[in-house]
């Protein structure tokens, strides 16, 4: 079987914890999206929860709020990790329960 | 491209390639590649994508891009739908076994086993959670649970990638360039 713990561990620590140029604070908050101000806030729910809904609108908020276009990268893509991470961790819990952990 | 950044942020050797690659394909540069080339030391996902897409699996690599257009689809990220359906029908040489399996996967010529692996992987995806029982209806159709994690490796690529794709909105090309790309991932995969 294919094996991706250490690629998806050593994924997550890039995001998170490389020196980037969005804050680490503002990194975290993005990948839990929870904790955010507007307008980022609206922006990382979308690509968390509905990502088809994010538009230019939502980025240039994001711009004009301060955010350099490597920070709003950062965070979009800290926003995606994270929401596809809780999804993948509940799925291996949903799977270690059904097989007893075999 | 929504960030311009991603479009025209990249060093002059990867510029250098992209010219490369627009010479030998004759198509243009689609915006995954740019995504995939853009500060590697941070994002740089490639690694784990091609794990889960090319590593040693029960499941065969159609399958496996099958699941990918399926999780796009739960996304609805026309771009990985469009690019994963090319890749998978190329490598079952059934491009109308992708779209039926699109289409409706209950009625779909699929084996009970991939049909209920898809299930549950759109469930996931557009529920964002599953439960015990989700995974045992997926176990009682014959698949085990090696399986199952490979499946959730696709998953867990696709998810963020085709969050990513509809954030930065990518452009979807015309279906030369679709099957130039699907041709490279079946050749070289996605490192």
């Amino acid at each position: 079987m294919t094996d991706i713990t250490q690629l998806h561990r050593e994924l997550v620590n890039r995001v998170l914890d490389s020196d980037a140029q969005a804050p680490r604070e503002l990194r975290r908050a993005a990948f839990d999206n929870a904790g955010l101000d507007e307008p980022v806030r609206t922006l990382i729910d979308k690509v968390a929860r509905r990502s088809y809904r994010v538009t230019d609108e939502d980025a240039a908020a994001a711009r004009a709020a301060g955010l350099s276009e490597d920070q709003i990268f950062e965070i979009m893509v800290c926003g995606a990790v994270g929401a596809a991470d809780r999804q993948y961790e509940s799925a291996l819990a949903a799977l270690a329960e059904a097989t007893g952990g075999r | 491209m929504r960030l311009d950044v991603l479009d025209r942020g990249h060093p002059l050797p990867t510029k250098a390639l992209f010219g490369v690659i627009r010479v030998m394909s004759r198509q243009p540069v689609v915006d995954a590649v740019k995504l995939a080339f853009y500060r590697k030391d941070f994002y740089g996902a490639g690694d784990l994508t091609h794990e889960a897409m090319r590593g040693p699996s029960a499941w065969s690599v159609g399958d496996r891009e099958l699941m990918a257009a399926s999780v796009a689809q739960a996304n609805q990220c026309p771009f990985c739908i469009a690019a994963h359906s090319a890749t998978s029908g190329l490598w079952y040489d059934d491009d109308a076994k992708v779209a039926a399996t699109l289409a409706d996967l209950d009625t779909a010529p699929i084996e009970e086993s991939l049909r209920a692996t898809l299930r549950m992987l759109g469930k996931l995806s557009r529920e964002q959670s599953i439960d015990a029982d989700d995974i045992r209806t997926v176990l009682d159709a014959g698949v085990t649970p090696a399986q199952i994690e490979d499946a959730l490796a696709v998953c867990l690529a696709f998810n963020i990638t085709a969050r990513l794709a509809n954030a930065f909105d990518f452009t979807v090309v015309g279906a030369a360039a679709m099957t130039a790309g699907a041709k490279h991932l079946l050749k070289r995969g996605y490192r």
